[in-house]
């Protein structure tokens, strides 16, 4: 399979513009690329972003804490648990709060759930862009039972908005807990289904193989991380690097590729949902132990206290408007926390100047930092491989733009 | 007078027959996508959703007719129109069966025996490719534009192969007359026996011929949005989308005849019914096998990726040209040793 590449032309030749989005069907959300094509070779790009910037790290600093959570929703809104999880513990960091081990462990089990949620969407999306509707369409049944399990815990799909500062809402109820032994249970077969579907694929691996690549020099200087860097071969997770919420009990393997590209990301995500599978069966028998126990941290400002103790407790009434007000002190200070996103490395950088708002916030959106690195992957390669690339990148606007 | 009047009902008749079952091959492609992908497919209008194509024809025509300003308005108009009437034209030379005998008079259901039957479809089929070409480039539109020059790429060089595979057929049979190719193929003795490489390479280019995956990079949605006929809207649209299911059904119908004995099947000649209602049954028996194929042209498409520019060109120029102009020795050895040159 020799990659394309495109040419060295006379100066006098002629290129055409092609405006790759906002709207095009390939960019699965609103971002452009300005293409100068020499017929179906890309001969220089030029992205554009900005279409649905909504001024998230902004509008933080004019919210208390807690209503921070549901504004990173809609940032990586195929993994949003990880996200709002990744805040609540950013913002136990700052607070020092103890968490549970149950709290930890139940943590894990969601966003790993939404780890495979998130990678059955960019693998199956692959799929798409080459031409298979078929893997794309029936796996998403699998992702709509992650989904079920999410409202069954939290009350929605998309923006969950799950969790609290300081662990869960409530504990997860029975329902739930089925719920996630079934899918467990029977998500392998289905994977290796869609493995057998694309994954040996003549036409698949010639037209993913080569397509997009970047070297890991290339992928570490822009600021790659996640399964795109994983892919070119370095093996960095934050889980593994710097475990947060108890990951440092759990038994994984990070998987790497060897080229950095489209086929190197399919399999890395489709090697990470094997291992996320694995990891909430771990974290299932740990918590087999732990029934009944607490599931969340002892944070009386942050938490909100059950509702008979409102009305028949003076301290509780106290804390809950405190807590509904946002009136509550943090203490000063300055906090980097992250987590291994969906995406990549997700992480929250806070300053508290001790008031009720963050006095600055800013979001490491992995999405952004692989967008910059689009333009110089597609140079020089087909219309085609550039849609694929984007694909396989996983790049989400939401997250992109903030 | 008697021929006139015969000859436009048997034309009505497939050409309605035509249409027919090229607006049920949507429905078919739903269902047969739903099956695949575990879902339900269109079930709401009427019994288990039957009268969804009439629906979407409907639908077609009721839409707002937008004409891009930019564009070349007759050439506009004229594209989906070749596409329509070359997809049509093929239906002609088909043999759907044997003689009806009416009193006496033998009545083909055949619309015409031209002696170049084979050459024809080819002839008919290289025009359609203009449809595509014409309404691409009138639309000004750069996708559209991109869609219309991998469409005709592509077309014209599949084409070649496949008028080289085709030609070991003639070689065996010794005629261009499709209803002479299929006549020889009767009982079991089906082309695709003698010479199974030439109806791979065949079947190949007949999924390009008629865009469809994994050759479907005239309109690959997630690159050129809707390829060569993004901006077309209404029935136009329709015409283009719809002559393709024409191709489809016509492509089915060509290898049915070639390859696989046409209205012949082994056994049926020797059930002793009267020639007219064998006549019916032998039509019945082709539209089985076009059927075949066109459920085979679905289950491809819904199953396999498709392949980037390039490596289309490469299969086509590297791959089936030269295993076809092969297999044209092959078939001239094997007849030699067979001592029938």
């Amino acid at each position: 399979m020799s990659n394309v590449i495109a040419e060295p032309q006379k100066k006098e030749k002629e290129y055409s513009t092609l405006n790759l989005g906002p709207t095009h069907p390939a960019t699965h959300g609103i971002f452009q690329n300005v293409l100068k094509m020499d017929g179906e070779i890309i001969m220089d790009s030029e992205a554009t972003i900005g279409y649905i910037h909504r001024a998230f790290e902004k509008i933080a600093e004019h919210r208390p804490y807690y209503q921070i959570t549901t504004l990173t929703d809609r940032m990586n809104y195929c993994s949003s648990p990880i996200n709002n999880m990744g805040w609540e513990m950013t913002v136990e960091k700052l607070l020092g709060v103890e968490i549970p081990k149950r709290v930890d462990y139940m943590r894990i089990v969601i966003m790993e759930l939404a780890r495979i949620a998130d990678h059955i969407v960019c693998n199956t999306v692959i799929g798409v862009d080459t031409g298979a509707l078929s893997g794309f369409v029936y796996m998403f049944q699998w992702r709509e039972k992650i989904y079920e399990i999410f409202e069954e815990i939290c009350g929605a799909r998309l923006t969950t908005n799950i969790g609290r500062i300081g662990g869960f809402e409530r504990d997860f109820s029975d329902k739930s807990w089925k719920q996630i032994n079934d899918f467990i249970a029977e998500f392998p077969a289905i994977l290796k289904e869609y493995e057998g579907l694309l994954m040996r694929n003549r036409i698949f691996m010639d037209r993913t193989i080569g397509a997009g690549p970047i070297s890991p020099e290339l992928a570490l200087n822009y600021g790659f991380t996640g399964p795109n860097l994983r892919a070119a071969g370095v093996d960095y997770d934050v889980r593994v690097m710097n475990p947060y919420s108890s990951y440092q009990d759990f038994d994984f393997i990070v998987p790497v590729g060897t080229k950095g590209d489209t086929y190197d990301r399919f399999q890395v995500r489709h090697e990470e949902m094997k291992q996320s599978q694995s990891i909430i069966k771990q974290a299932l028998q740990k918590l087999e132990g732990m029934k009944g126990g607490p599931h969340h941290a002892d944070v009386p400002a942050f938490y909100l206290p059950p509702k008979d103790e409102v009305y028949n407790n003076m301290e509780a009434l106290i804390y809950h408007f405190k807590v509904v007000m946002g009136e509550v002190d943090v203490p000063v200070g300055e906090v980097y926390h992250s987590v291994e996103g969906g995406n990549g490395e997700l992480g929250f950088y806070v300053i508290s100047d001790g008031g009720r708002a963050p006095f600055r916030v800013h979001f490491r959106r992995p999405c952004f930092i692989y967008y910059q690195g689009y333009a110089d992957m597609v140079k020089g390669s087909m219309l085609s491989d550039a849609i694929l690339t984007l694909s396989s990148m996983n790049v989400i606007a939401g997250e992109l733009d903030a | 007078m008697e021929f006139i009047i015969y000859k436009i009902i048997l034309i009505s008749a497939v050409l309605g027959l035509t249409l027919l079952v090229a607006m049920y091959s949507t429905y078919a492609e739903r269902k047969v996508a739903a099956f695949m992908q575990d879902r339900l497919g269109p079930n709401r209008a009427g019994p288990f959703g039957l009268l969804q194509p009439l629906a979407d024809g409907i639908k077609m025509f009721m839409k707002e007719e937008i004409i891009p300003d930019v564009s070349n308005k007759v050439l506009f108009v004229l594209g989906p129109c070749i596409a329509m009437v070359t997809a049509l034209m093929t239906g002609v030379v088909i043999p759907w069966g044997p003689d009806l005998i009416i009193g006496g008079t033998h009545y083909p259901l055949q619309i015409t025996d031209v002696n170049i039957g084979v050459l024809y479809v080819f002839g008919v089929v290289s025009i359609g490719v203009y449809g595509i070409m014409i309404g691409g480039w009138a639309s000004n539109n750069k996708y559209a534009l991109l869609g219309a020059i991998r469409a005709s790429s592509q077309m014209i060089s599949y084409e070649v192969a496949m008028g080289l595979s085709i030609i070991s057929i003639i070689m065996m049979t010794g005629t261009l007359s499709l209803r002479e190719i299929v006549e020889q193929q009767a009982g079991a003795h089906w082309n695709v026996f003698y010479s199974p490489l030439a109806f791979i390479i065949f079947l190949i280019c007949a999924f390009a011929e008629c865009n469809r995956t994994p050759f479907d990079l005239p309109e690959c949605e997630t690159e050129l949005i809707g390829g060569y006929h993004t901006e077309y809207s209404s029935m136009k649209l329709g015409f283009y989308l719809f002559a393709e299911y024409i191709n489809m059904f016509i492509s089915s119908a060509i290898i049915s005849c070639v390859f696989f004995g046409g209205y012949n099947f082994p056994g049926v000649d020797s059930l002793g019914l009267s020639n007219n209602i064998m006549a019916f049954l032998h039509a019945g028996i082709l539209f089985g096998k076009i059927f075949f194929f066109i459920f085979f042209f679905m289950w491809v498409r819904w199953t396999i990726p498709r392949f980037r520019y390039d490596q289309l060109m490469n299969l086509g120029w590297k791959g089936l040209l030269p295993l076809s102009m092969v297999n044209i020795f092959i078939t001239g050895i094997v007849m030699y040793l067979a001592g029938k040159l």
